[in-house]
């Protein structure tokens, strides 16, 4: 018997954006896959493992959609970065263009680049049935001789083909690259320069670096000063050189065209495509349809998920409830129960939301329809610093912002992104949702509004409405005070209509979900383990001096009854730090209407917002089963307030507070990520100082008009 | 000079014309990548609601630009 080697081969995943690469992607790998960070960026980098031969695998990345090698947002960076050096060890060995046959003549733009790198490629053609579609007829075997490298046809929906791209990836063809471009004699000069000086064999690579050094990461600061001083020395202009590239590489595709391909003249007004646009961009239902599907989303986030989400709830404190009665007591007990499983109950309930939230995301992202969404609120964006781009990261919004501000990346306008960045947490998110309704409920009388409109509903709604406001208000005044570096663009594809693949939304929906869990998991789980430690211990012995305490003031109460032991642990919170914490911020809370109890569930929310009904409860001794939110509602309705005597929450101390949640920034998980995706501490604090100062006023404002 | 010329933005739904030059250079290169080159037939589709964003019809795909980004390409 003999060991074979187990080779692994790196392959990489390129093309347009739209072509079919993460469909691709997900069949070669299935579920082998995972979400990576390339070094130095927070871009996602999805590497898969797919088996290709007996004893042959391929390590197989999928980079973003890009149209050349000049990149123009964050994600398209990305492709350059991985190429522009064959010396790299994380280099691939073979990279897969595919190529989207019915935007063939566009698509094989990046084709020419990359084939003028020198890397060994297969050229995948898919969606050859659309093409044909649109009067596009490719003879793969003419265009596999013309371009002198394989070409696999297949279909990244079906699947056919898929065979054949493993045999292919299993025994490449390396062919001496072809140049489609000469720079010319002008370039001629800077590029055996850069050749000699970095050592390159390339010329594509060679002046590839001479126009982009300024932006590749990875290039060392001498590097790039010596690049400067060639550029320089031979006045190399570098947009007026990529100007002639891109239309000599498209003077030599249009030859290619004619040997190899036949078109047909179609009438595109018979397209599927074009009468759906007809009505989806329509200046009446084109708005109608998009508001009918905010709608459903909203419905399906705050309807559909309570059911899924008051499962895990419940499943949560079954758990720690078996968990408290077959554990023997103590401080490890506890801190298992109530500081990690509370914590990580906290991370799993906003996991059907998020779910539903990208489930809608991925199947209008796949069927086409996100980019007219773009289309439509491209102009209305506009004044408040935003484009249409902006839109998809304020709608996720609403569910959480952490994936919402990664989901701008593809902003390639730095001040639109950062605005969105910015103004995204100020969208109502779902860890509000336990808050507003809980506090709604206490003050908000229960009664219909013209015959059917629930007033509840309506004051839940004017606080998402408010919020929307804000946002919009905020990037309107951002986009005054912020210095526009980069002109703004909006040249777009509006891609087919297609009917999405379940698939693919499936896999979305699981990655996004693992990489909320596992990313924003963690700070939230930390955070809830700090918390119960400073909500458990305080100075001295709080444990004796809150058992005191309570036999003193209230001795009518028998020991060992479930009242007994609520007031015990309710006493403990208030000795702890974390209600030291809360007397300590009092003051400069009361102008507020807020007493030191919210100020503890105030500070225990800056972990993630619905902390508060968990602290309320604590803080109340409704005790264990303290989410269940009647038993909350009604002892807070029972608080008196000690100086006026009436009921502590009055509307005039709801309102304030409901504002408050509104608008402070009350979550580690956003801050870290506008930190990651910033790069700095600079803007997640002043999004911070900014937030929790408008909530401030703003709720210092209710309190004073209500009482 | 003559007539001022006609530049994408000007053109109707439905109406065709050929790209002669582009008159932004930094619009031009994005331009130029996305298929739209001197020489290649262009149609405006279809404009958003608000009449800004346009759609247009080149190298055989749909391309959405702002009107300012159309002004800014040259027609024949």
């Amino acid at each position: 018997m003999s060991i074979e080697k187990t080779t692994r081969l790196k392959v990489a995943l390129l093309g347009n954006p739209n072509a079919g690469k993460s469909s691709l992607f997900n069949h070669l790998t299935g579920l082998n896959q995972k979400i990576g960070n390339f070094p130095g960026v927070t871009v996602d980098k999805k590497v898969g493992t797919s088996k290709i031969g007996d004893n042959l695998f391929a390590e197989i990345i999928d980079l973003p959609g890009t149209y050349s090698l000049y990149p123009k947002s964050l994600d398209e960076q990305i492709v350059l970065d991985l190429l522009h050096s064959k010396k790299d060890p994380s280099s691939p060995d073979l990279l897969l263009v595919v190529i989207d046959a019915s935007t063939f003549k566009r698509n094989m733009l990046l084709f020419t680049q990359i084939r003028d790198l020198g890397f060994p490629v297969i050229l995948v053609l898919n969606m050859l049935d659309l093409a044909e579609q649109h009067g596009i007829k490719i003879d793969p075997l003419k265009l596999e001789k013309e371009l002198n490298v394989p070409i696999v046809a297949i279909n990244a929906r079906t699947g056919a083909g898929i065979r054949e791209l493993k045999a292919a990836i299993a025994c490449p063809v390396h062919t001496p690259p072809e140049s489609y471009y000469k720079p010319g004699p002008l370039a001629s000069g800077i590029i055996s320069e850069v050749k000699e000086s970095f050592s390159l064999e390339n010329d594509y690579q060679a002046i590839l670096l001479a126009h982009q050094y300024d932006n590749m990461r990875g290039l060392p600061e001498k590097e790039k000063e010596e690049l400067a001083r060639l550029v320089k020395k031979w006045s190399f202009d570098s947009k007026a050189f990529q100007s002639k590239e891109t239309i000599a590489r498209y003077d030599v595709i249009t030859r290619i065209l004619k040997e190899t391909v036949e078109e047909k003249s179609v009438d595109d007004k018979e397209l599927t495509s074009t009468k759906l646009d007809r009505i989806l961009t329509h200046r009446v239902f084109g708005y109608l349809l998009f508001f009918f599907i905010l709608l459903v989303l909203f419905q399906a986030i705050f309807a559909w998920a309570s059911f899924p989400m008051d499962m895990i709830d419940g499943g949560i404190a079954w758990i720690n409830g078996a968990l408290k009665q077959n554990l023997p007591g103590g401080p490890f007990t506890d801190l298992l129960t109530d500081g990690l499983i509370a914590g990580l109950g906290g991370v799993l309930i906003f996991i059907p939301q998020i779910a539903i939230l990208f489930a809608f995301i991925a199947v209008l992202e796949e069927s086409g329809y996100m980019s007219r969404v773009m289309f439509l609120m491209d102009k209305l964006m506009r004044p408040f610093g935003m484009s249409g781009r902006s839109v998809v990261p304020l709608i996720s919004g609403v569910a959480c912002a952490v994936p919402a501000i990664m989901s701008t990346r593809s902003i390639e306008n730095w001040k639109e992104r950062l605005i969105t960045i910015f103004v995204t947490p100020l969208m109502s998110c779902s860890a509000r949702i336990p808050v507003f309704t809980i506090l709604i409920a206490l003050v908000v009388p229960e009664k219909n509004i013209l015959g059917f409109f629930n007033l509840q509903g309506i004051v839940l709604m004017a606080l998402y409405l408010l919020g929307f406001l804000s946002a919009i208000i905020s990037g309107f005044v951002m986009n005054k005070i912020l210095q526009n570096k980069q002109r703004s663009f909006f040249i777009m594809e509006l891609p087919s209509y297609r009917i999405p693949r379940w698939k693919n939304v499936g896999l979305t929906i699981y990655e996004k979900v693992k990489t909320f869990v596992l990313e924003a998991g963690k700070v939230i789980v930390a955070i809830s383990v700090v918390l119960w430690v400073l909500a458990s211990y305080g100075p001295g012995d709080i444990e004796t001096k809150a058992l005191d305490e309570v036999r003193q003031e209230q001795p009518e109460l028998a020991e060992s009854t479930p009242d007994f032991e609520n007031a015990v642990s309710g006493k403990k919170l208030e000795l702890s730090y974390a209600g030291k914490f809360g007397h300590f911020i009092e003051p400069v809370i009361r102008p507020l209407g807020f007493d030191w109890k919210i100020g503890v569930a105030l500070i225990t929310s800056f972990a993630a917002r619905e902390v508060f009904i968990g602290t309320m409860s604590t803080i109340y001794s409704v005790g264990d089963g303290g989410d269940d939110e009647a038993t909350i509602k009604q002892r807070m309705k029972e608080e008196i307030n000690p100086k006026t005597g009436g009921p502590m929450y009055t509307p005039a101390l709801a309102f304030s507070l409901l504002i408050f949640y509104l608008f402070a920034m009350q979550c580690m998980s956003t801050l870290a990520v506008v930190y990651r995706e910033t790069k700095g501490w600079t803007w997640p604090l002043i999004q911070l100082v900014y937030m929790t100062g408008l909530a401030y006023g703003l709720s210092f404002i209710t309190y004073n008009i209500f009482s | 000079m003559g007539e001022p010329k006609k530049s994408i933005a000007d053109l109707k739904i439905g109406e065709k014309g050929i790209v002669c030059c582009f008159n932004d250079e930094e619009m031009s290169l994005k331009l130029l990548e996305m298929g739209c080159l001197p020489g290649s037939m262009v149609e405006l589709s279809n404009k958003a609601p608000l009449g800004d964003p346009i759609c247009i019809k080149v190298s055989g795909y749909n391309l959405s630009l702002r009107l300012e980004e159309a002004a800014t390409v040259m027609l024949r």
